[in-house]
């Protein structure tokens, strides 16, 4: 109906296309060209015969799917408190669910067998340690964020009467839920879902060091095959089903989003009510035990010395000091790691933005290639896209191989599917006839973007860009494939680099700068969504 | 916005949504200063034809134009037509001065002469001091007023509203019905008004189209369409309860009405009823009272009609026998 | 029917989309493949070309920089080490790092012919054949060679300059166990593992964490060790060690810092580094006199790190030069401290601290190169047959 004007549809079409193709596509597309000319192909016509890749392929989607319910159910109830609850440190809580998005899998995976070993769970016919359930655990600690508040913003613009009117016609809360809210809250739950299944089918850290030695994803055989066995034919096989997996992953959830887009209509609204002391206490309960406990034990161990007990700051004391395996101090990482993911979060709503409008409002073939599109990043192997960006960044005027806004270009692609799809939903969910307000008062469409969909969109894009940030800060993959400078050590590969040594001191270095990374997320993340609120403070919805 | 020109001009305009048609050859003027009121069932296609003369929905055929310029390819924004929603779609991202100061703000007005006509529209609506209220504090009465200050402010040479007032209640209804007039009486502006209520039409129209299935039924001046409504469903619509099925011979319980087989219309307003001795014999079947008025249902034979009863009679009770009184002009033979 | 038909058309597209990449990447890279043409596990020597384009350069004037050293992220030294060497030849060193070792080889293989730098440092012995097979180095023998043993030179054609060594041995928690000389009765304690086949003694049971050869460099130096001890027997040697109660860990940091006491974990025995208790020393918190772990050095194995010429450089006389500044002096002594190996350079003095708690295995076992790259994928699918299934 309304329709983008030429020029401004070609620039949001062409800057997230060749954002894409150049530092996703081109690359992944010559790596994989590459492994399929040695003998790759022959290999993947063998894969489904081998028993190994079978039980691979098999495990990879199981303990996805698993994860990914697991996330929901312990998510739901939270992200419920926060969309209709008021209560004091609320955007704390929010602001804290982003932190585990940021630990290193080695930090955390650490801080998982700890806390099994203190709850008596790494023996016994209880045992967690070196079991599926240990990474399905560490999976859900990871993106309980991830639903919590992408569902959690969702959810508070949907209008309340709904639910109201439900509970006046005789409808229990639960039934309320089933049949009312629900409905209406799914799309953003897939949303959400489909982040959390990406994340957890090309799960690396956490099923090496939590699952034990016998169990293996294809993200880990991929790496193997590629980095420790030197067969990129095999690797670039292994790499073809996982992305054709997450692909046919995409189009199922894109699909049963987009036939439930939901309108948010303005409704006058009393302040949400106040929380009750006991939802509060049992949702705080199960976020403690979820997020809280593994974060304990590290604040913790960096706290105190193995072997002798008593506290000290000392290991935060250090983090300013360089010490010889690390060409810079850890905190001088951080500082690069705080710039890197500036520039990625920056990069990642830049594209994300503009892909999201042409999702929304593009012609419907370009829509939905750029919601497809977009998403993959997230479901690639680091080691793809690592080893992609160097065979085919290498020539001008694509010669970026070597530099260093390559690392955080390389985190905006994984920021982007965030931002998306934050944003996708709430742009969906703009009432039409706003917009056919704004026309009738004159405006155009162009101006109706920016009066309309913009600000309501700004909130969204706030969250997206938290996001963005938070998962730079704490990306390790795809950075550690790229070369670098080695001044532009990021926090993770320098919390890597410590614990790559014996001795007490930097070990407890390494857990007070996972404390610090944890904190300059949370007050990060706090700080831009701020922002993204004063930008619509006169009333948001 | 009165000046000199023939205003909005609609010509054989049709619109269909996935082939069906919702709207099909309609023809409608509104001159300037003029108030049209449409009227219409629900469904009958009244909010489709306000959104195609905004250029919101694609008409399959047919034009709008403004003073003979064809609107035709002309962008919503670029028509200058203000349109009032029914549920008056705010926006919950600006306050009520942000709302209402969108039209001039998008026009390039200076911040202060925005400020000026912010308030001065609210003021035109009653909510002087509004500016800063959060929409979503506001009341349904309130934000309705927001929404028409908001399309006012922006100076539209045709507003058009789309049953601003369906969603509240009768009093307040009727009394910013009577308010809405007095505005566009004052303002002199030209306005098409969608509305499923004939008392509201009534009160604001200039002139009055009541739509069928999805063409003009009838269109003329409130009194014109009042005494000869045309169709049944036009009479139907403008309020009129009495319609009667003739026989072959063009009669019924009440005698021989017309000249064959048809509907006739009996106007309320012509008929009265009586001691026993007057008129036609009858027996009320009831009593209503509407705003202090006391209407009848009386039965004449297997004909119920529906009479207002003068003051002196509202004592009347059901199984009371009456005399039916048909005026001069009681009878308006109708159509389809 | 409509929903199956949506569904298959968002997959037309994204095929449709994937082919147009595969096709724009083919076309893109078809010069690059054509120019290189490596074959990944192709056998073949490339010391005669090697040697060939080695000699080309030499005829110019004063070789110019800037040179780019390319290195695993384990590299380091002291601030102003490499500034000696711009110092005293006025040529600017640009350091990478690139993952660690195995990405390291990996993207060099990826990007031979058009290579990420100038000189690679870093490859060990157990991934040396692969570099080799790729040929990824030109030969250059530098004049400081004369100063390196010989055992530590593994290839005869110098396409590689062995750099550092340093073992990975089977390390114990100290404190867990008596003193080995006491034999196991002096305090009732058992006493400290002394070799490869203590750990599969029943008396060892439940004690030693190892890493998994297929995803850990230590894991891996381990497991040759075994099978340089045992020769063919080693999958029995394995097969005793699972039935002891053997832990094996994805990576070096989840044994070390997970299951072995060090880390808070209860395991006293763990495959790490002979360097490892000298570090402990260094970096202990609270400071301590002597290392709470040791070194049971009948279990080592030698890794050997290498710097190599990467074909293709564009500054062959400054990568020569930094090659000989690799093996000088300033450099090879900077080495202990900074990357807890030893270096090359038989002359070159060690720091006092490292020198005190670190033992150097008299007699490691070593495996040949060419012997390990040949192997090594049997090697480890037969581990994992007989240890994890």
């Amino acid at each position: 109906m309304i329709r983008l004007r030429a020029a401004l549809a070609a620039v949001a079409v062409l800057v997230p296309a060749a954002f894409l193709g150049v530092f996703f596509l081109y690359p992944v597309g010559s790596i994989l060209v590459r492994g399929l000319g040695a003998d790759g192909l022959d290999r993947l016509i063998e894969l489904p015969g081998r028993a190994s890749f079978r039980s691979v392929a098999w495990f990879t989607l199981w303990q996805a799917v698993v994860s990914t319910v697991l996330t929901v159910v312990v998510a739901l109830p939270g992200a419920h408190l926060l969309a209709r609850r008021r209560f004091r440190g609320r955007s704390l809580l929010r602001a804290a669910a982003t932190v585990p998005f940021v630990l290193p899998t080695v930090v955390v995976g650490g801080a998982f067998l700890a806390l099994f070993e203190r709850l008596g769970l790494a023996d016994g016919p209880l045992r967690l340690t070196r079991t599926a359930w240990a990474i399905l655990a560490a999976h859900v600690f990871f993106n309980v964020a991830v639903v919590l508040r992408t569902v959690g913003t969702f959810w508070e613009g949907l209008d309340p009467r709904a639910v109201e009117q439900a509970r006046v016609l005789g409808a229990s809360p639960a039934q309320a839920f089933r049949w009312v809210t629900w409905p209406r809250l799914w799309p953003a739950v897939a949303a959400a879902s489909s982040i959390v299944f990406l994340f957890c089918f090309t799960s690396f850290g956490v099923v090496l060091v939590l699952g034990g030695p016998t169990r293996a994803t294809l993200e880990t055989e991929v790496w193997r095959h590629a980095v420790f066995r030197g067969d990129l034919a095999s690797a670039t096989a292994l790499a073809l089903v996982q992305l054709a997996a997450v692909v046919a992953m995409v189009v199922v959830t894109n699909r049963l989003q987009r036939r439930r887009a939901v309108t948010q209509r303005v409704v006058r609204r009393a302040l949400p009510p106040r929380a009750s002391g006991r939802l509060l206490a049992g949702n705080l309960a199960l976020l403690g035990v979820v997020l809280g406990l593994p974060i304990a034990v590290l604040v913790e161990r960096s706290l105190t010395r193995a072997n002798v007990g008593g506290f000290t700051l000392d290991h935060y004391g250090a983090l300013a000091d360089r010490v010889n395996l690390l060409p810079v101090s850890a905190l001088g990482a951080l500082r690069n790691s705080l710039v890197f993911a500036v520039v990625a979060a920056g990069l990642a709503v830049l594209v994300g933005g503009l892909a999201s409008v042409v999702v929304v409002h593009g012609r419907r073939a370009v829509a939905r290639a750029f919601d497809l599109g977009m998403m993959l990043p997230l479901g690639a192997s680091a080691v793809t896209v690592g080893f992609g960006m160097l065979i085919a960044l290498d020539e001008p005027p694509l010669d970026f191989r070597s530099s260093r806004w390559l690392v955080p270009v390389a985190h905006a692609l994984i920021g982007v599917p965030f931002v998306m799809r934050i944003v996708v939903p709430t742009l969906r969910g703009i009432d039409v006839r706003l917009r056919e307000a704004a026309a009738t008062l004159g405006a155009a469409p162009a101006r109706v973007r920016r009066e309309i969909d913009l600000p309501i969109a700004a909130r969204a894009l706030a969250v997206g860009a938290g996001f963005s940030f938070a998962v730079s800060l704490g990306e390790f993959g795809a950075t550690s494939f790229l070369p670098r400078h080695p001044d532009r050590l990021t926090a993770p590969l320098a919390l890597f680099r410590l614990l790559s040594q014996p001795g007490q001191a930097l070990r407890g270095q390494a857990m007070a700068l996972a404390v610090v990374l944890m904190l300059v997320t949370a007050v990060s993340v706090l700080a831009i969504e701020g922002w993204g609120r004063r930008g619509t403070v006169r009333g948001d919805l | 916005m009165t000046g000199s020109g023939t205003g909005l001009e609609i010509r054989d305009l049709s619109v269909a949504f996935d082939g069906v048609p919702v709207l099909s050859g309609v023809d409608l003027t509104v001159e300037p200063g003029e108030v049209v009121v449409l009227l219409g069932p629900s469904g009958c296609g009244k909010s489709t034809l306000l959104r195609a003369v905004a250029g919101l929905e694609q008409p399959t055929s047919g034009r709008v134009s403004w003073d003979g310029e064809d609107l035709t390819g002309v962008p919503t924004h670029q028509r200058g037509f203000g349109l009032v929603f029914q549920d008056h779609a705010l926006f919950g991202h600006r306050d009520v001065a942000g709302n209402v100061e969108f039209g001039l703000r998008v026009a390039g007005i200076a911040a202060e002469a925005r400020a000026h006509r912010v308030a001065r529209s609210l003021a035109l609506v009653g909510l002087d001091g509004f500016e800063g209220r959060r929409v979503d504090t506001l009341s349904g009465g309130e934000a309705q007023r927001v929404a028409l200050a908001r399309s006012l402010a922006a100076a539209p040479r045709l507003l058009m509203l789309d049953e601003p007032l369906g969603s509240l209640d009768r009093s307040l209804r009727e009394r910013l019905t009577a308010e809405l007039g007095v505005l566009l009486r004052r303002l002199g502006l030209a306005a098409l008004h969608v509305t499923h209520d004939h008392d509201e039409a009534f009160a604001l129209a200039d002139r009055i189209a009541v739509l069928g299935a999805d063409r003009v039924d009838r269109i003329g001046n409130p009194d014109e369409v009042w005494d000869d409504p045309g169709t049944v469903h036009a009479a139907r619509c403008l309020g009129h309860e009495n319609m009667v099925t003739l026989d072959d011979a063009g009669g019924c319980a009440l005698g021989r009405l017309g000249d064959g087989p048809g509907t006739v219309l009996l106007r309320a307003d012509r008929l009265s009823v009586g001691s026993p001795d007057d008129g036609v014999a009858a027996v009320v079947a009831a009593t209503v009272r509407r705003s202090g008025r006391t209407v009848a249902r009386v039965v004449v034979a297997d004909l119920e009609v529906r009479v207002p009863v003068d003051e002196s009679m509202r004592d009347l009770r059901a199984g009371d026998p009456v005399g039916l009184v048909m005026g001069h002009g009681a009878v308006v033979t109708l159509r389809g | 029917m409509l929903r199956f038909r949506s569904v298959s058309s968002s997959v037309g597209l994204a095929a449709v989309l994937l082919t147009g990449v595969l096709l724009v990447g083919a076309s893109a890279c078809g010069g690059d493949a054509a120019t290189t043409a490596v074959p990944l596990s192709s056998g073949g020597s490339g010391t005669a070309e090697a040697s060939s384009t080695a000699e080309a350069p030499a005829t110019t004037a004063a070789p110019t920089g800037p040179v780019t050293l390319i290195t695993h992220d384990s590299f380091w030294v002291s601030e102003g080490t490499l500034a000696a060497f711009t110092e005293a030849t006025g040529i600017e060193v640009v350091h990478q790092t690139a993952g660690d070792t195995g990405q390291m080889v990996s993207s060099a293989i990826l990007t031979a012919g058009d290579p990420l730098g100038d000189v690679m440092f870093g490859v060990d012995n157990t991934f040396l054949q692969r570099a080799l097979d790729a040929d990824l180095f030109e030969a250059y023998e530098s004049p400081a060679l004369s100063g390196v043993p010989d055992e530590l030179q593994l290839d005869p054609s110098h396409r590689v300059t062995p750099i550092d060594f340093g073992d990975v041995c089977v390390n114990y928690w100290i404190d867990r166990f008596g003193d080995p000389s006491d034999g196991n009765a002096s305090d009732g304690r058992l006493a400290a593992p002394t070799s490869l086949d203590d750990l599969t003694d029943p008396a060892y049971a439940d004690l030693l964490v190892v890493q998994n050869p297929e995803t850990s460099s230590p894991g891996l130096a381990f497991l040759l060790a075994t099978i340089a001890e045992y020769g063919d027997g080693w999958e029995d040697y394995w097969a005793a060690l699972r039935d002891n109660g053997v832990v094996v860990t994805a990576g070096w940091e989840d044994a070390y810092y997970g299951e072995f006491v060090s880390g808070g974990g209860d395991r006293p025995i763990v495959v790490s580094y002979a360097s490892s208790p000298p570090a402990e020393v260094i970096y202990a918190d609270p400071p301590v006199d002597t290392p709470p772990t040791g070194v049971v050095t009948d279990t080592c194995f030698r890794q050997i790190e290498f710097a190599g010429i990467l074909a293709g450089t564009e500054h062959r006389g400054a990568a020569e030069l930094l090659v000989d500044f690799l093996l000088s002096p300033t450099f090879q002594e900077d080495i202990p401290l900074n990357m807890f190996v030893f270096p090359a350079l038989a002359a070159a003095e060690l720091p006092q601290t490292f020198v005190d708690f670190v033992e150097l295995a008299d007699d490691p076992h070593v495996l040949d190169p060419a012997d390990i790259e040949a192997h090594r994928n049997d090697w480890t699918e037969r581990w994992t047959e007989i240890v994890l299934r």
